[in-house]
């Protein structure tokens, strides 16, 4: 883990209110797994105390960049939308631990469900899986037509199923309700998005292998603040706690207390 | 010559910058990212009695140059904090200060004893200002008899110098100071959070789960400086300032207000090497005004009229 100046090689739109940043920098070469996380300051001097976590979307080594995907949905965010290329952000990172394959067998399926802006590290965890052999198919859900992206990415990896709230585009309803008409049964299950989502992923698949990442408010995203505790699935009322950044953010399934 | 020397009551420190309470930890975390050695001290999480889960999250929400808080003293208990986090922690040389809590004064007495009596423990800081729980805490803190009697009876049986951790949640903070000195505190430390509200105005309820939290950061910092002067005023007390530091000129202004050592709290959240930075830019600053010692700083350089 560092904490160093990244340069913005590129911050575009791609969606409504979701902006992907290309980032330069020697954080990059610390990256370990898809699915691990930044923790960005969102200007030097700023009435923003806390840095945003970030969750890494792609990482490419040879040239030294990494890509992430925030939705500037908060006065910090919009921060990070108005940055032009260039410029520099500081960033803590990598931090916590991502997505372990090493389970998955090559000729296995793996099933990716990703929830609004939880689908960026499942691009990251894609990539590596088809690297693998392994092949990958993906379920994306959004609200609307309009805050759909990568889905076009995902395609080049393997079959890619999108839902919408609305019905605005592809299925309408829940990803739940698609993987089930569409009979999509999972040898391996990753997961990112809210926490319904991933409460009714756990209940559909109950015996499913893999992991889920968890989105959570954090402080330090070191495991120091005790902001971003989680109570477990044995203890869910007790002591006993995972903290987010730390200890994940991705954890088995059937672990944290949804 | 160590211009930053500071030695108070149990803390003879290298120099005057310790992360606060509640912020660091036991210190695991931030012993990857530096020597923990390189701090004049370390206050430790707050630890009660028994194993806290604290409540529920959201735990923080931002604020204008601020931070809510409402963790609710999560810690691991007396016994594992001596027996895994204290023993972890004898590799390192750098003072302690232990923070406790409780929701009695039975439990305060027993968190205390049992601390004060570890070696590498070098004082103890009372905490009767935790906002965030719905017994003791802060009530002890707001209530200057009782608060000189949790004081009185945790320096019975303290084998260590004791500091009282002062709220910023009362009208007076000076009757606190001074209540608890008579009842033989060995110093103060100042200010813990301010209790705060955020709503979120699409649910229309409390961002945090727990309501209200503590607000910290650079917004609370006018607050502490004015408590600090004005306690400075009324006792000769050593005061270890917090509340909002996030720079060196920060630092000097806590000195210059009667402090006597600081705090850095949230800012490790931003910046986890915030205190060896302001270590590093202290030192500089006394050698540029050939300050022989940070404590000479204090003396007289805040001028009313």
């Amino acid at each position: 883990m560092k904490k160093n100046n990244m340069t913005i090689y590129s911050n575009k739109k791609i969606a409504n209110s979701i902006f992907e940043m290309v980032l330069e920098g020697e954080i990059v070469y610390d990256i370990e797994r898809p699915g691990q996380f930044v923790h960005i300051k969102t200007a030097d001097e700023s009435p923003f105390l806390l840095r945003r976590p970030l969750s890494i979307c792609d990482a490419d080594k040879k040239a030294g960049r990494m890509t992430v995907i925030y939705r500037a949905g908060g006065a910090g965010t919009r921060l990070f939308a108005e940055k032009k290329a260039g410029l520099s952000l500081d960033v803590l990172g990598p931090l916590g631990n991502g997505f372990a394959i090493n389970g998955t067998e090559v000729g296995k399926r793996a099933v990716l469900v990703g929830g609004g802006v939880g689908v960026p590290p499942l691009y990251g965890l894609a990539k590596a899986l088809t690297t693998k052999g392994i092949n990958v198919v993906t379920v994306l859900g959004f609200n609307d037509a309009d805050t759909i992206f990568y889905e076009e990415k995902f395609k080049e990896l393997g079959d890619v199923y999108t839902c919408t709230v609305d019905g605005s585009a592809g299925y309408k309803g829940m990803v739940t309700d698609v993987m089930k008409r569409e009979h999509i049964d999972c040898d391996w299950l990753y997961a990112c998005g809210p926490k319904p989502m991933l409460r009714a992923l756990e209940c559909q698949y109950p015996e499913a292998k893999g992991s889920l990442s968890l989105e959570e408010r954090m402080g330090c995203g070191i495991g120091a603040c005790l902001a971003c505790v989680c109570h477990l699935q044995e203890d869910p009322s007790g002591r006993e706690y995972r903290k987010v950044c730390s200890d994940g953010p991705v954890f088995p399934w059937r672990e944290i207390a949804l | 010559m160590n211009r930053l020397e500071t030695n108070l009551p149990g803390l003879s420190m290298e120099n005057p910058i310790m992360p606060a309470s509640g912020c660091f930890g036991f210190g695991e975390e931030f012993a990857k990212l530096y020597d923990l050695n390189e701090l004049g001290a370390i206050a430790l999480k707050g630890t009660t009695q028994e194993a806290r889960y604290g409540n529920e999250t959201p735990r923080v929400a931002e604020t204008s140059s601020g931070m809510l808080n409402a963790i609710g003293l999560q810690n691991p208990g007396v016994e594992t904090v001596i027996n895994e986090k204290l023993s972890w922690l004898e590799k390192y040389t750098v003072p302690l200060l232990a923070n406790i809590s409780g929701s009695t004064m039975e439990d305060y007495e027993r968190t205390a004893a049992a601390l004060s009596a570890h070696k590498r423990v070098c004082a103890l800081e009372l905490n009767i200002s935790c906002p965030n729980v719905k017994e003791g805490g802060i009530t002890f803190g707001t209530d200057p008899e009782l608060a000189a009697e949790l004081t009185k009876r945790v320096k019975t049986v303290s084998h260590v110098p004791v500091y009282v951790k002062l709220s910023p949640n009362v009208t007076n903070v000076t009757t606190l100071a001074k209540a608890v000195e008579k009842a033989g505190a060995d110093g103060l430390s100042m200010i813990n959070t301010v209790t705060g509200m955020k709503i979120d105005i699409q649910t229309g309820r409390p961002l945090l789960a727990n309501g209200t939290g503590g607000l910290s950061g650079p917004a609370v910092k006018p607050i502490a400086i004015r408590m600090i002067y004005e306690v400075r005023q009324a006792t000769d007390l050593p005061i270890i300032g917090m509340g909002g530091i996030s720079s060196v000129e920060d630092v000097i202004e806590f000195f210059m207000a009667g402090a006597n050592a600081v705090a850095v709290g949230t800012a490790n959240f931003t910046n986890p090497f915030i205190c060896l930075e302001l270590i590093e830019g202290l030192e500089k600053w006394a050698t540029e005004k050939s300050l022989s010692n940070i404590q000479d700083l204090h003396i007289n350089e805040v001028k009313t009229s």
